[in-house]
């Protein structure tokens, strides 16, 4: 018996999760969306940690990607166009226990929920927010998005939009408080993985911006740089995204990029020659809301009488 | 028998008279602290027994200029030897720290002939021409109005305890009407005490030699002595105003966290939170707007806290969108609503009923919700507590609808018997039962479990969208009637549990008056006016909008005619240019002609303050007289 520990029919952990676990109805998303992706990518990561499916909720505003509650089997909340961010900072505020995936389009988030966006980023609270950024809208059916480059021919600008393009990594890396900020691209599934596993793993607000092309409106937007790998830039870092070397090989244009090093996070951010992917900013000491908006879980109903009968003595005559 | 509104005072000589009740105001620029002075001059009458209630007279501004008509910031407190439920008709003693900041209180109605203007004089010798000039006129003026103007050097009779009298000259002036109206004096150097705790014993003493010298400046200046006698009462009262009213509540129910946005008159409710909230383990969230501070809420709510979100008109505009999805997606949450003036920005400091319709309609599609309305500060408190148990029982939103009456007005009232019941129990985190859905509507009453997350086995995808009982997207055409269906009839088995309104006077009569919130006290006072002149009046008040307190129909039909009478716009009756069709009703009397079916008439303004007794007392007579109950003279008589 020498090696083998005795009682190793107890290290059978009680509930064993496999995908299945993580996996809701079947998705409703075009073929060849890069939603699929995004959600095998989200349902291995929640597989890997062995996330309680019960204590894992998947919330979303609405637009393509915002269906992504819908496909997993945890709790889930689908709401309103561009409000996913204060509804999921509602329920990790007073459950800081729960591990919270937040699905958001550029729609989504950087027009009609922008001030949210901006607000959220601030209260860094501990969740993973994924920008599905496909430059377009799509389930209304092709209108100008935030993120649509100039020129792009859209049922709202059919002779070609006017005005550039927000950019959501720069933008986000602006706001004060901001915790995590990382970007990847849907056309390879390895680093969006590791992209994702990185962002789970970090504690605050972890924005990860995934570059995806529309199957129906947008599928050429990114064809140069999937047609020239030298076209995208790999950040790399000991601190940084670990993707498999095998997946980021065809990236022969790569930068050691040190993501404590908000500035130069900024300066790369903000390249138009190149699509930087990888992690750009990550502080792990920011404030984190929820550790004042959870506090006084542990006050006893008999504290509470207590304490209110103190107050109504203040208002006794 | 002398009734309290005709209590005149008039300058006489000797004994204190003996009156039923007394209205006095303070009115002066922004920033003079005639409020702080009010509200410890009506503590003091609380804690002697008296009933009180307060109005607050508010500028839109912080800062409104100085001298100005429209910048009047002050207080109306009435207290007499009964329960007060209203601010009153004219007042009948006030102290003012400018002359033209009479004007915006005479352009409310607010005075009488007779009624006794105490006027700081400094103005009369102003360095400014202009002033001196404006100050001789008004008082000219004020004299052809009727009113008893007395010039009193207030400011300069401060400067014996003070180096800035526009500091300290509301404690002279309590200390004035507390000789005036014979209030004990050392309840209220108390009130002083504590209003200064944080200042320091310096300040205090001062403020306390401003209190005693303004009673001595009365007792040798002015012959006015006037006692209110009081009932004192063993029951335990507190005194607080309808927001903090509703805070205490907002505790006593168990919530633990209200999330919101700035917006008057709504904030002092969270003002007053904030300083306590943590001691009952509870939160505030200061969203980034409306929008997000009702979706923070519901996140909240979803997670198994029911939460609560305070906001007035234009926010409630705001968070439409959310409550509808709230009521799609069955998500507990109370709203509360303190009322001002609308649309728009509207009047934001003042009073006006006029969200009925926002708060029943507002969301597009279907969306039926509870709708209460609170009519007393003592209901801003008990109604908060009911609201919780209504939306978790009904998982449902709640909008309580108060106002800025309720909001800043002050009363005395028992005080609460906390129960630990209204307290929230810990969230259920016990599995989910195998093959419940996250629906399970019962057939009958539309209710169902809800799962929370944590809960094993619950896990379900909560969904704006139409959805079946597995709260899965309606693909089919009758999902979304079932949904609908099943959404509606929650309200039918709560309505089936209320009881119908009481009847305030005979059960049947010739006319019955219909009223919601902030209005009942001074409804209740002009029906039992016209009840004692004999005329067979009665009169409801409603709590519950939505769904419906039940029998009304029934009740209606035992009087020959039913009218509301509310705080928000209307038509005259005959519309404009003849088109009754189209002619716009006050909200409860549209909302109760199409629900009873029966001919319900109407009156309403728009003042931006709240109603007199006296006003509504003419009201009745004059449809008593369109009825030919009372004949035309007689109800101009009293209009008048």
């Amino acid at each position: 018996m020498f090696g083998l520990k005795t009682d190793w029919s107890l290290e059978v952990l009680p509930r064993y999760f496999t995908l299945e676990d993580y996996e809701g109805g079947m998705a409703r998303w075009c073929p060849g969306c890069g939603d699929h992706g995004v959600l095998a990518a989200v349902q291995r990561i929640c597989r890997d940690a062995q996330l309680k499916p019960e204590s894992t909720v998947s919330v979303s505003g609405i637009g393509c990607s915002s269906r992504f509650p819908h496909y997993m089997k945890t709790y889930g909340f689908h709401g309103l166009h561009g409000r996913a961010l204060p509804v999921a900072c509602g329920i990790k505020s007073r459950r800081p226990e729960l591990t919270i995936w937040v699905a958001t389009g550029d729609g989504d988030c950087c027009s009609i929920g922008a001030a949210h966006w901006v607000h959220a980023i601030r209260y860094n609270m501990d969740m993973v927010v994924m920008l599905f950024d496909n430059n377009v809208y799509g389930l209304t059916k092709n209108q100008t998005s935030p993120t649509s480059r100039p020129g792009s021919k859209t049922n709202t600008h059919p002779r070609g939009s006017f005005l550039p393009p927000l950019n959501p990594a720069l933008t986000t890396l602006s706001i004060s408080n901001v915790s995590f900020v990382a970007q990847t691209v849907d056309w390879n599934p390895v680093h969006v993985y590791a992209t994702l596993k990185a962002a789970y793993e970090h504690k605050g607000l972890s924005f990860v911006r995934i570059l995806q092309r529309c199957p129906q409106y947008t599928p050429k937007v990114f064809e140069e740089a999937q047609r020239d790998p030298s076209l995208m830039l790999l950040l790399e870092h000991e601190k940084g995204v670990q993707a498999d070397p095998a997946g980021t090989k065809i990236y022969t244009n790569r930068t050691q990029h040190d993501p404590s090093d908000i500035n130069a996070a900024r300066q790369i951010a903000s390249r138009e020659d190149v699509i930087p992917i990888g992690l750009l900013f990550r502080d792990a000491d920011r404030p984190r809301y929820e550790e004042f908006s959870s506090l006084g879980a542990d006050v006893t109903i008999e504290e509470k009488v207590q304490a209110l009968e103190k107050e109504l003595d203040r208002f006794a005559i | 028998m002398e009734s309290g509104r005709n209590s005149a005072v008039v300058h006489e000589q000797g004994a204190a008279r003996q009156v039923r009740e007394a209205i006095v105001e303070i009115v002066s620029d922004s920033g003079e602290g005639a409020q702080k002075a009010g509200q410890s001059f009506a503590t003091v009458c609380a804690k002697m027994g008296n009933g009180v209630w307060t109005v607050e007279i508010i500028p839109a501004e912080i800062k409104p200029p100085a001298r100005s008509r429209a910048g009047a910031s002050g207080i109306r407190i009435r207290f007499g030897s009964k329960a007060v439920t209203n601010m009153g008709d004219q007042a009948d003693v006030v102290v003012a720290f400018n002359e033209q900041v009479l004007y915006g209180r005479i352009m409310a109605d607010a005075f009488r002939e007779g009624t006794v203007i105490l006027l700081e004089n400094r103005w009369a010798k102003d360095a400014d021409e202009q002033i001196r000039d404006m100050y001789a006129t008004a008082v000219e003026d004020f004299r052809a109005r009727g009113l008893i103007v007395h010039e009193l050097p207030l400011h300069e009779a401060c400067l014996k305890y003070t180096t800035d009298p526009r500091l300290g000259k509301n404690m002279f002036v309590l200390g004035m009407l507390c000789h005036i109206y014979q209030l004990n004096l050392d309840l209220a150097a108390n009130e002083v005490r504590a209003a200064f705790k944080k200042k320091g014993d310096k300040v205090i003493e001062q403020n306390l030699a401003l209190l005693r010298g303004g009673g001595e400046f009365a007792a040798e200046n002015l012959t006015y002595r006037f006692n209110v006698p009081a009932m004192p009462t063993r029951q335990d009262l507190v005194v607080t105003n309808g927001n903090q009213a509703v805070g205490l509540g907002v505790m006593a129910s168990g919530m633990d966290l209200v999330s919101m946005y700035p917006i008057t008159p709504a904030t002092s409710a969270t003002h007053y939170l904030a300083g306590v909230f943590q001691n009952l383990g509870g939160f505030i969230h200061q969203a980034e707007d409306e929008i997000a501070a009702i979706g923070f809420a519901i996140g909240a709510s979803y997670a198994g806290k029911t939460a609560c979100t305070i906001t007035s008109g234009p926010g409630l505009a705001l968070k439409t969108e959310f409550i509808g999805l709230a009521v799609m997606a069955e998500v507990p949450l109370v709203i509360v609503d303190v009322q001002r003036g609308g649309p728009a920005t509207g009047l934001p400091t003042k009073i006006e009923q006029g969200d009925l319709f926002a708060a029943l309609y507002a969301s597009p599609g279907d969306a039926p919700k509870v709708v209460m309305a609170a009519a007393t500060i003592e209901e801003c408190f008990h109604m908060v507590i009911t609201a919780r148990k209504l939306a978790e029982s009904f998982r449902t939103p709640v909008i309580l609808l108060t106002d800025a009456n309720l909001a800043t007005g002050q009363t005395p009232y028992a005080r609460p018997r906390v129960r630990e019941d209204w307290m929230a129990a810990p969230i259920d985190q016990s599995p989910w039962p195998e093959g419940v859905t996250p629906y399970e509507w019962d057939p009958e009453t539309g209710l169902s479990r809800r799962p929370i997350p944590g809960q094993r086995g619950g896990q379900y995808v909560l969904t704006g969208l139409a959805h079946t009982k597995q709260s899965h997207v309606a693909y089919d055409p009758r999902a979304n009637q079932v949904g609908c269906e099943m959404r509606s009839r929650k309200f039918a088995a709560l309505a089936s549990t209320l009881l119908p309104p009481k009847i305030h006077g005979d059960d049947q009569g010739d006319l019955l008056v219909v009223g919601w919130g902030s209005t009942l006290g001074t409804i209740d006072e002009a029906v039992e006016r016209v009840r004692e002149e004999g005329y067979r009046v009665s009169s409801i008040h409603l709590r519950f909008l939505s769904p419906l307190e039940p029998g009304l129909a029934e009740i209606f039909g035992r009087f020959k005619r039913v009218m509301t009478i509310e705080l928000n716009y209307s038509d005259p009756p005959s519309g404009f240019g003849g088109d009754v069709q189209s002619a716009r009703r006050a909200q409860l009397a549209q909302y109760l002609r199409a629900q009873t079916l029966c001919d319900v008439d109407y009156w309403s303004i728009t003042p931006g303050q709240p109603l007199q007794p006296g006003q509504v007392h003419g009201v009745i007579m004059e449809r008593l007289a369109a009825m030919g109950v009372v004949d035309q003279r007689a109800a101009a008589a009293h209009a008048g």
